[in-house]
């Protein structure tokens, strides 16, 4: 497998994730593409981290699924909080937040 | 065409389809499943590079838990297509411009440095026995200091989501 597909693979990934970012307006539909994009940078990764053999890339993926994991909680966490306030998952609702 | 590249077809077409319905479901819930179906071709790809390892780590921290908690917030609030938020189409479709824009900058940057190098053989590096020594020798104050970040999401959580 030449390593080129998997960095085809994973700008492809990452692309459909931030297109999803820019198109929705669902703000839990937002955070699923930012995993996404997460995902996509994980594979990219991996696949170096047999180019060259090397352990370290894959406990960084490690860190990163441990990081990505908190940022959730956290997240969806303060939606249902917007939620409660607001009843919609509408991410312009946010735009309140300037006044 | 031997099995591997065939797996790696089959994973890709996969991933990449699901990953375009996950924009593109007008339901939530049918953004979450196709996600799920995302993360497992994800972690079938994690196979064929030897990171067995991160494979099933991934199954069981992404399908296991975080799109369960997506789905659990997704059925609380009661989502469907009707009450969906939209944009206006003229932003949709500066949104799906932009996107792809991106995919040819980044296809056309890669493409003049493009690496030739094969990924060949098997190598153990992605089983846990070497991935734990690596963690707990090289990586042992991240490893730490991410155990605080778990705690301190974790009280973050809760303080957030009680109710006042």
């Amino acid at each position: 497998m030449p390593v080129q597909y998997y960095i085809w693979l994973a700008v492809a990934l990452f692309c459909i994730g931030v297109t999803g970012v820019l198109m929705r307006r669902n703000a839990i539909i937002i955070f699923m593409c930012i995993e996404l994009m997460l995902n996509a940078v994980n594979l990219l990764l991996v696949a170096f981290s047999k180019l060259h053999h090397d352990a370290a890339a894959q406990l960084f993926v490690f860190f990163i699924m441990v990081v990505a994991a908190a940022e959730v909680s956290v997240g969806l966490a303060i939606i249902v909080m917007t939620y409660r306030h607001t009843h919609a998952v509408d991410i312009n609702i946010l735009n309140r937040l300037k006044h | 065409m031997s099995i591997q590249e065939i797996l790696f077809w089959v994973l890709t077409v996969i991933a990449l389809c699901s990953a375009i319905s996950v924009v593109a479901a007008k339901n939530p819930v049918y953004s979450v499943l196709s996600l799920i179906v995302t993360f497992f071709a994800i972690a079938g790809h994690y196979v064929l590079l030897n990171a067995q390892f991160l494979a099933v780590v991934h199954i069981i921290v992404y399908a296991g838990a975080i799109m369960v908690l997506f789905l659990f917030v997704i059925m609380l609030m009661n989502l469907n297509a009707e009450i969906e938020p939209q944009k206006r189409s003229l932003v949709k479709f500066a949104g799906a411009i932009s996107g792809g824009l991106l995919l040819v900058v980044l296809v056309a940057a890669l493409k003049q440095s493009a690496s030739t190098a094969v990924l060949q053989g098997h190598s153990d590096i992605g089983l846990i026995q070497n991935l734990g020594r690596s963690l707990f020798s090289d990586f042992v104050v991240p490893f730490e200091v991410s155990s605080i970040l778990f705690l301190s999401a974790m009280i973050g959580a809760i303080v957030i989501g009680k109710k006042q």
